[in-house]
């Protein structure tokens, strides 16, 4: 989810802000997450990229709130002589698409060029997933001879004075030296060659999408016409990029002209085409429920920027969001209002039910709550220090985990002891137990890994002979029969740790911790524990 | 007063006799220990019969060598002695014949020149003092003999004597003493020196029950005094929580489901019409597992999210990339408990409809712990799949779900989800902190999402929001990541989910 942050003198000089337009714009579904005196800060979902620019937020706004209502028409020009780009085959591997456009006519105040700049970022990090997919230059047409060519060529072919340095550099240097080539290598470093954008003299305009030329890539509050080139790996996204920007030059009073983009088909962009989508009133009333009139569904759709005649919505081509016809009901819904939707509960008739599992989990839990234990409830996840402390093998990892904890957890008991011993300085006796899952690498399951329930009890201080009478006092409250089996066990004391027998099957251990792994941990007292899989208590049961 | 009297307990009645008499009297006749009886004090004081006053006083008391020399006469008075013995000998000769140290021969020949009962004369100790004064006991003797004494209670003279045994090492020993006193009330001062009967029915046993009590009387206890705590076992209060958001859930009809918290990215985000390019399918934001990789379920299934995802379905455009098997294929732990919903819808039978679903379960985002967020919480899930349900439907059962956790005030907001339009940002007013708090989102699956699992015919409402933060003010957590200290004294103290 994205931020966009707009000048408050700039966002009043259309709409003044009151409380009421506060509201408004939180029921806009762009909830306005700060607000002060030079500033207003919004927050704007990442499917309305065509409102991360002020332009395009007021456009919407407008239109929400009744001033300027149905579909903005842009005026876009035909391309004029040599305003054509030449995609060159070599960029197919590397950066395919491109989109571009000329834009007249423009003046800009200091504010206005970090204004766009921003917008610009703003777009390229977001719906441009950080320049992978989507990257955007913006040049001074006056200092480029058109035509242009998109081209990819090899490091050592390249060599030009980026935006911000002041010398020449090569490619490969540019991606190392320049903060904004380091920032962005990765996205071409794996390639053989690096795509450029070059204008009729053969002079390098930038590398796409790292950085512009010094020469060529400078606005300034001289530059009147504007080149504008979006790249990337796909071609419906770049051309929506485009048109987000053309839309807001031309609300900034820019005279847009289309180029002619000659790749294998030759094609213009950036096209203005509208979408047009049926959409019926009754699917409308159905989905939302709420009972409106063909001409009150023309009015709301009008209210977000579309025009609705005869059951035909026609849309503006930044707004590719809508997908749908689900899409439109939802702008309808927003424009009505969520605030004037009566909430009702519905008389759906069905039989409530509680699963099973649920249920016996809850009396097993219930039946030692009753004698005095307290049920813990930890993470699935345990940290890497535990994974070496108890040599736990094969252990399943998380890639790049920002907490401490690394690896899902293979058995409740490494949980429980860090537990324990974090609270080794609270009144003993301490009856704990915990009903959870553990994880087990299986390549069976669909996920590759499978899910057991386990149950574990820890008394402390207590020797096995105390384990063993709450355990028998445990399947004799579920009406279960068990055996025992001696074993051994990592961390239990030999001759102290024996299996558990349900029905043929060994389904977990009881036994008391070696004191070696109680001052491991750094445990003071004596502690037995009984951990046992549930899957096979949970059939007999019933 | 007579109930005053029966209430009293042993040691209590113990010291009654003696109450008009001071605090060593007290000890001395009651035959108790000086702790039995403070303790008594304080129980009648408890009972409005005295009040205790305790005051901090500056005592002088013999010290180590002082105990000594109060045995063995002061070093001045051994020197006497052997002057008196030895008139007008040399020094050399006295000091021999004392057989005391260097320092103790000096102190003490000082102290009797001081004291006028010697003089020096030609190297020679003469005595000078008369009879009756070398008899006399020596102030310093005489003090010895009163300690303790309170500091603040000396006399002039007695002022310069602790002056002077004071540089003197170890004779003497000050420390600071609580002295207690007490005062009686009205009400004491009546009981005062009664002889109460100690002969009273304290713990009732076995043999009384046998044999019965006779005219003997039950000591009354005191009920208002403090009790030691104890501990009682208890389920999770989380899970308490959990176990009431179930019930309201089943008492509105809903079904339980449940599912693995390990997850394909195919059922996790696929199904659910997010694209393989999308934000939260990154590593910093998810958990996804490390060498292990998933399968995808039937051909027909998997053919047709690829559509939906490649070109989307009848009357919509789809996301437009190259759907990717591989990426479908990434396990991860689930991010939310939608894909437990999308599993569940591909279950459902014609005769299971309507249906409504539930779950409560554990999701997990790749997060930084701090107060506001867990990488390990609750959600609450719900889903409804009809014919003919709509957005003011779903609005109404997160209404009354809400309602039922106690939050009067909700209100719904625009949101954005990949699979669900329209969407729902849910808000509930906060009492305590008067504000609005954001819960999580809800909204009506997309046909994307629906198609491919159950069809055209359905429509599903669907919900997902977080639960750890709806239950914090209940039982007064302040910071999410308390919720799960598992501090065991707090599991014992936390009060049980009392709301019905």
């Amino acid at each position: 989810m994205a931020n966009v942050i707009f000048s408050r003198k700039d966002f009043e000089s259309e709409i003044k802000i009151t409380k009421e337009i506060e509201e408004k714009i939180n029921l806009f579904g762009t909830p306005l997450e700060s607000i002060s005196e030079t500033e207003i800060e919004i927050e704007v979902f990442p499917n309305r990229p065509d409102i991360y620019t002020l332009q395009g937020y007021l456009r919407a706004f407008k239109a929400f709130i009744g001033k300027e209502k149905g579909l903005k028409k842009y005026l876009v020009n035909k391309p004029e002589k040599n305003y054509i780009v030449y995609v060159d085959k070599s960029v197919k591997e590397v950066r395919p698409f491109t989109a571009c456009a000329i834009v007249k006519n423009m003046s800009f105040t200091d504010e206005d060029i970090k204004e766009l700049m921003n917008a610009q970022e703003k777009i390229a990090t977001t719906l441009g997933r950080n320049r992978k997919k989507i990257g955007i230059g913006i040049y001074p047409l006056d200092k480029i001879n058109l035509p242009i060519t998109y081209t990819a060529k090899e490091s050592k072919e390249i060599k030009y004075q980026p935006l911000g340095m002041n010398k020449e550099e090569s490619a490969r240097d540019i991606l190392l030296l320049h903060p904004t080539g380091r920032k962005y290598a990765h996205l071409l470093e794996h390639f053989g060659k690096y795509p450029l954008f070059l204008d009729s003299s053969k002079k390098i305009l930038s590398m796409p999408p790292i950085i512009n030329s010094e020469e060529t890539g400078r606005i300034t509050k001289e530059t009147k016409n504007l080149f504008i080139e979006c790249t990337g790996t796909e071609k419906k996204a770049v051309e929506r990029a485009l048109i987000i920007l053309a839309t807001t030059f031309a609300d900034m009073g820019g005279k847009i002209y289309q180029m002619e983009i000659i790749d294998k088909e030759k094609y213009s962009t950036p096209n203005m085409q509208t979408q047009k989508m049926k959409i019926s009133v009754e699917n409308v009333k159905k989905l939302i429920g709420i009972e409106i009139t063909e001409k009150q569904m023309e009015e709301l759709l009008s209210r977000m920027g579309h025009t609705c005649k005869n059951k035909i919505v026609e849309i503006g081509a930044w707004r590719s969001d809508i997908m749908h016809e689900v899409d439109l009901i939802e702008d309808i819904a927003i424009a009505y209002g969520y605030d004037n939707l009566i909430p009702v509960l519905p008389a759906i008739s069905t039989i409530g039910q509680e699963s099973k599992e649920s249920i016996l989990k809850k009396k097993i839990a219930q039946l030692l709550a009753n004698i005095g234990f307290n049920e813990l409830s930890t993470n699935h996840l345990i940290k890497k220090e535990e994974i070496d402390l108890y040599e736990v093998k094969d252990s399943i990892d998380i890639v790049d985990s920002k907490t401490e904890y690394k690896s899902l957890r293979q058995n409740l008991f490494i949980s429980m002891l860090r537990i324990l011993t974090e609270n080794k300085d609270v009144e003993y006796p301490q009856k704990v137990f915990e009903i959870g899952k553990v994880f087990a690498k299986n390549s069976q399951k669909e996920s590759g890994i499978e899910e057991n329930e386990k149950l574990i009890i820890g008394i402390t201080p207590s020797n096995v002979t105390e384990i063993k009478k709450h355990l028998d006092y445990f399947f004799r409250k579920i009406n279960l029969e068990y055996s025992i089996k001696e074993s051994s066990q990592v961390n239990l004391i030999d001759g102290r740790t024996a299996s558990i027998i349900v029905n043929g099957k060994n389904i977990g251990y009881f036994g008391e911790l070696h004191p070696n792994c109680l001052k491991k941990v750094g445990m003071k007292m004596p502690l037995s524990i009984t951990e046992i899989y549930l899957e096979e208590i949970y059939k007999l049961i019933n | 007063m007579d109930d005053i009297l029966d209430s009293l307990s042993l040691i209590e009645r113990t010291v009654v006799p003696y109450l008009h008499k001071s605090l060593n009297e007290i000890i001395e006749k009651s035959g108790l220990d000086k702790t039995s009886v403070l303790r008594a004090l304080s129980f009648l004081e408890n009972k409005k019969i005295l009040i205790l006053k305790s005051e901090q006083k500056n005592i002088v008391d013999i010290g180590v060598n002082g105990i000594h020399y109060k045995k063995n006469h002061l070093p001045e008075r051994n020197l006497l002695f052997v002057i008196e013995n030895n008139d007008r000998k040399t020094i050399q000769e006295i000091r021999a014949e004392s057989k005391m140290s260097d320092n103790e021969f000096k102190v003490a020949l000082g102290t009797l020149k001081n004291k006028a009962l010697i003089e020096l004369k030609e190297g020679k100790i003469w005595l000078i003092g008369k009879k009756e004064e070398i008899s006399k006991r020596f102030p310093e003797e005489l003090f010895l003999e009163k300690l303790p004494m309170n500091i603040d209670e000396l006399d002039e003279y007695e002022k310069k004597v602790l002056k002077d045994l004071s540089s003197r090492r170890d004779i003497l020993e000050i420390h600071q003493e609580k002295i207690i006193t007490f005062e009686l009330t009205e009400i004491g001062k009546k009981i005062a020196g009664k002889i109460v009967s100690t002969d009273l029915i304290e713990e009732l046993t076995p043999e009384m029950i046998k044999n019965g009590i006779g005219n003997k009387k039950f000591r009354k206890y005191d009920l208002t005094a403090k009790v030691p705590k104890i501990n009682g076992g208890s389920t999770h209060y989380v899970n308490q929580a959990i176990e009431y958001a179930t019930k309201i859930w089943t008492d509105m009809g809903f079904k339980e489901i449940s599912g693995s918290m390990t997850e394909t990215s195919f059922w996790n985000f696929d199904v659910l019409f997010t694209p393989q390019d999308h934000p939260a399918r990154e590593m910093q934001d998810t958990f996804f597992i490390k060498n292990v990789l998933g399968k995808l379920p039937e051909k027909s299934l998997v053919d047709s999210i690829k559509k939906v995802h490649e070109k989307g379905i009848d009357g919509s455009n789809g996301w437009g990339y190259k759907w990717a098997e591989e990426e479908a294929k990434k396990v991860l732990l689930r991010t939310h408990t939608t894909c437990l919903s999308a599993r569940a819808l591909t279950q459902l039978k014609k005769e299971n409809f309507p249906a409504k679903l539930f779950a409560i379960g554990k999701a997990f985002r790749n997060e930084t712990l701090d107060w506001s967020h867990l990488f390990e919480f609750y959600q609450t899930e719900g889903i409804v799949v009809d014919k003919n349900v709509n957005l003011t439907q779903l609005l109404g059962y997160l209404k009354e779900f809400y309602k039922k956790m106690g939050f009067e005030k909700i209100r719904f907001r625009p949101s954005y989800f990949p699979y669900t339009e329209p969407s729902v940002e849910i808000e509930i007013f906060h009492p305590e902190r008067q504000k609005w708090l954001e819960l999580g989102g809800a909204g009506i699956f997309r046909p994307e999402v629906t198609e491919p699992l159950i069809g055209k015919e359905y429509k599903v409402l669907a919900w997902g929001q977080g639960f750890e933060r709806i239950i914090l003010d209940y039982y007064k957590i302040k910071d999410l990541r308390n919720m799960y200290s598992n501090d065991i004294q707090n599991l014992r103290d936390t009060k049980t989910w009392m709301k019905t």
